[in-house]
C-alpha cells in the first residue's frame, strides 16, 4: 500500500516539475543552455510520466482500486486522443508465489485492466496482453515495498 | 540487450540424446567361484532383474548405510588406468550422495586396484567393507573401452554380480553411472536412478532482467550443456517417457506457449495453436499426449492434446486457475492445482475431468504437485505465511509429510525410482540490486532425510528429472 502512495506521489510530482519546467526550457534555450529532451506526445514516455503506465494489486488478486481506476481512465483518455497507439498490457506478480500460477494470475491481472480499458471505449484490437509471472519484476529487492511495486499491470506502446 | 554469460555457451544443440548407446553391450560375467552357490545361480543381467530380493534390507540400510569398498578399477596403462580411478569415484560418489551406502575412504584400504580374478577378501573384512566392487578397464583402440565390474559379498567371499560393458570411451561415465545403478539395485532390491539426467532452467544476470536458459546435465550434476541461447525466456521443461524430447515454456517472438524440444536434433516445435499462453506441460505417462493448461479470460483451463493427431480436449472450465496438472504413473488419474476455492490447493480427477477432488486441506496453499512414478504419493510446494516447503500426501491427501522448509522452496521432482526428489531453492535478495538471491537445485530422500544441493555452473530451478536412460 505504502509503496502504491509513493508512486502515485511521485506521478503528480513529475506532472509537477513536467509543467513547471516547460517555460523555463523555452528561456533558457536561446542561451545554449543543455536542454531537457522534449517529451513526444503519444510515445511510450509520454504514457509514462503524463498518464501513468501501471496499475498495482493486492497480494494473489486481480481486482481493480479506485486508484487503479483512475490510472485506467487516464490511459482511456490518452489512447483516445492517440488513436494510432497500440499498446502491450504485462500482467506481473511478485517472487512470494509459484511460478506456473503466477503466470496465469500475471494474465488475469492483464486481463483485469484490459477489460477496464474495453469497457471505457479502447478496441480490443489495439490491446495485446501477455504475462510475464514474476520474471520481470521492476523492483528487485526481497522486501514487501517491493514486492507492492511487482504486482501490476504495465501498459506500453507497442 | 547484451550480456556477458560466465560460462561459454554450448555448441549448437545437437545429438543431445543419449538414449540406446550401451544397448546390447553388457554381458554377464561368470563368478571365478566356480564351486560357489553363488555362480550355480548367476543372477539375471540388469535390464531384465526387476523383482529380485534384496540381499540387504533397505529399512535397515537406511538406519545405517551399506559400508562398501570401491577400488579403483585396475586398467591396463595409460588411458585405462585413469579411466578406472575417475569410474570408481563416480561410482562413490553416487553411492555416498544416496545416503544409503558408506563408502569406505580408500586411505584406509589394504590392498591396492584389484588386479586378481578374486578379491583377499580378509583384505576388505579387515577395512570393515560389507560390499566390494571390483573391476578392470581395458581400452580396446579405436575409442572402444571395455568395462569389467564384480560386485562381492565381502563376508560369504561371494560374487554377486558380474557383468562386462564395450562402448565409446566418452561414454564412461555413463558406464560409471549404470553399474551404480547395478548395485544399488542388487544391494537394495530396487532399481537406482543414477543412470538419469536433469533437465532444468539456468538463470543469469541481474533479477529484473534475468536471462533464463533451458539446461541439461547428468543426475550428478556433470556434463552440464545449455540447450537454448537466452535470447528468450524459457520455463518448466519436462521430460518425455521414453523419447529424448523434452516439453517446455519459452517466450519466444514474445508470445508464451509450450514447445517440444528434440534434444537429438536441437529442433524445437510450437506445440498446438492456442489463443492464449499455453504453460505447465506434462507428458502422459505413455508418452503419447501432453497435459497443459491455457490462460483464458477468467483465469487457466486444462486441456489433452493429443500428439499424433494433435487435436486438443478441454477438461476443465472451472472459471478459476486451474493449472500445473500431472498424470498419475497408470495414465488414469490427473492431479492439479486451482484456485477455484478462493486459493490455490490441490484436486485430483479423472482425465476425462470427471470426480474432481480437492485433496490439500492443511495450513496454508499448494501448489505444484507430482505424481510419484510408484504411485503412492503427491509431492508438492506449500506456501503458509512467509514460509515454503516442499511435502509429500497420499493421493487421498492423506498422511501429509513436509520434507523441507525454508523462505522459498519450490517445484518437486521424483527421481525415476520415487525414492528421491529434486526441487529448488531460493535466497532473497539482500539489497536494492537484488544481490544475494540465489536459485539453487536441491535433492532430499523422501523420507526428509539427506537434503544435498545439487551443483550446477549457474543459478537453476525448474529441475525435472529423467526417466533411467537404460
Amino acid at each position: 500500500m505504502n509503496a502504491k502512495v509513493l508512486g502515485a506521489l511521485a506521478a503528480v510530482a513529475l506532472l509537477a516539475a513536467c509543467a513547471e519546467k516547460k517555460p523555463e526550457m523555452a528561456a533558457a534555450s536561446g542561451a545554449g543552455a543543455a536542454t531537457m529532451p522534449t517529451i513526444v506526445p503519444g510515445s511510450q514516455e509520454d504514457l509514462v510520466k503524463n498518464v501513468g503506465d501501471r496499475v498495482f494489486f493486492d497480494f494473489d488478486k486481480s481486482i481493480l482500486s479506485g486508484e487503479d481506476k483512475a490510472t485506467l481512465d487516464r490511459q482511456s483518455a490518452w489512447l483516445g486522443k492517440y488513436a494510432q497507439v497500440n499498446v502491450q498490457i504485462a500482467g506481473n506478480c511478485d517472487e512470494r508465489g509459484t511460478e506456473e500460477y503466477n503466470i496465469a494470475l500475471g494474465q488475469r491481472r492483464a486481463n483485469a485492466a484490459r477489460d477496464y480499458l474495453v469497457a471505457k471505449g479502447t478496441q480490443t484490437a489495439r490491446i495485446t496482453t501477455i504475462s510475464f509471472g514474476k520474471d520481470r519484476p521492476t523492483c528487485t529487492e526481497s522486501t514487501e515495498a517491493c514486492w507492492a511495486q511487482n504486482r501490476n499491470a504495465i501498459t506500453s506502446v507497442k | 540487450m547484451t550480456l556477458i554469460h560466465p560460462f561459454r555457451l554450448a555448441p549448437p544443440p545437437r545429438d543431445f540424446g543419449r538414449r540406446g548407446l550401451i544397448a546390447g553391450t553388457a554381458a554377464l560375467l561368470a563368478s571365478p567361484l566356480s564351486a560357489a552357490p553363488a555362480a550355480a545361480a548367476q543372477p539375471p543381467a540388469p535390464a531384465a532383474s526387476g523383482g529380485q530380493s534384496a540381499v540387504i534390507d533397505v529399512d535397515r540400510a537406511r538406519a545405517e548405510p551399506i559400508p562398501i569398498a570401491i577400488p579403483a578399477l585396475a586398467g591396463t596403462g595409460g588411458d585405462s588406468e585413469r579411466l578406472g580411478r575417475d569410474i570408481a569415484g563416480v561410482i562413490t560418489n553416487n553411492l555416498g550422495r544416496c545416503g544409503l551406502f558408506r563408502p569406505i575412504d580408500p586411505q584406509a584400504f589394504v590392498s591396492g586396484p584389484v588386479t586378481a580374478e578374486l578379491p583377499n577378501f580378509q583384505n576388505w573384512k579387515a577395512v570393515g567393507a560389507q560390499a566390494l566392487v571390483t573391476g578392470r578397464v581395458e581400452s580396446q583402440g579405436d575409442n572402444k573401452l571395455r568395462v569389467e565390474f564384480r560386485l562381492w559379498d565381502v563376508l560369504p567371499g561371494q560374487q554377486i554380480q558380474g557383468t562386462a560393458y564395450t562402448t565409446t570411451l566418452t561414454n564412461w561415465r555413463r558406464i560409471a553411472h549404470i553399474i551404480s545403478d547395478v548395485i544399488y539395485e542388487r544391494l537394495l532390491g530396487e532399481k537406482g536412478y543414477f543412470d538419469t539426467r536433469i533437465v532444468y532452467i539456468a538463470g543469469t544476470g541481474p533479477r529484473d532482467r534475468r536471462v533464463k536458459r533451458l539446461a541439461i546435465m547428468d543426475q550428478d550434476g556433470e556434463n552440464n550443456r545449455f540447450l537454448t541461447d537466452g535470447s528468450f525466456l524459457a520455463l518448466t521443461p519436462r521430460f518425455h517417457p521414453t523419447k529424448d524430447e523434452i516439453a517446455f515454456m519459452s517466450y519466444a517472438n514474445n508470445r508464451p506457449r509450450v514447445y517440444l524440444f528434440d534434444l537429438g536434433t536441437g529442433r524445437q516445435q510450437l506445440l498446438g495453436d492456442f489463443r492464449g499462453i499455453t504453460l505447465s506441460p506434462r507428458f502422459s505417462p505413455d508418452g503419447s499426449s501432453v497435459v497443459m493448461a491455457e490462460t483464458n479470460d477468467a483465469g487457466s483451463s486444462i486441456y489433452i492434446m493429443d500428439l499424433a493427431s494433435r487435436r486438443a480436449r478441454r477438461i476443465t472450465d472451472s472459471g478459476a486457475i486451474d493449472v500445473s496438472p500431472c498424470y498419475s504413473p497408470d495414465g488414469t488419474q490427473i492431479v492439479f492445482n486451482s484456485d477455484r476455492g478462493g486459493d490455490q490447493q490441490l484436486y485430483v480427477m479423472g482425465v476425462d475431468g470427471s470426480g474432481v477432488k480437492r485433496i490439500s486441506f492443511g495450513q496454508g496453499r499448494y501448489a505444484t504437485p507430482v505424481w510419484s512414478p510408484r504411485g503412492d504419493l503427491i509431492a508438492f510446494t506449500r506456501i503458509s505465511g512467509s514460509t515454503f516447503a516442499i511435502g509429500v500426501m497420499h493421493p487421498d491427501g492423506t498422511g501429509e509429510r513436509i520434507l523441507s522448509e525454508s523462505w522459498y522452496v519450490e517445484g518437486p521432482t521424483f527421481a525415476p525410482n520415487g525414492r528421491v526428489l529434486m526441487f529448488w531453492r531460493e535466497t532473497p535478495g539482500s539489497d536494492s540490486r537484488g544481490r544475494g538471491f540465489t536459485s539453487r537445485l536441491v535433492s532430499i530422500d523422501i523420507t526428509g532425510f539427506n537434503e544435498r544441493e545439487v551443483t550446477t555452473p549457474t543459478d537453476a530451478s525448474d529441475p525435472a528429472w529423467s526417466p533411467l536412460l537404460s
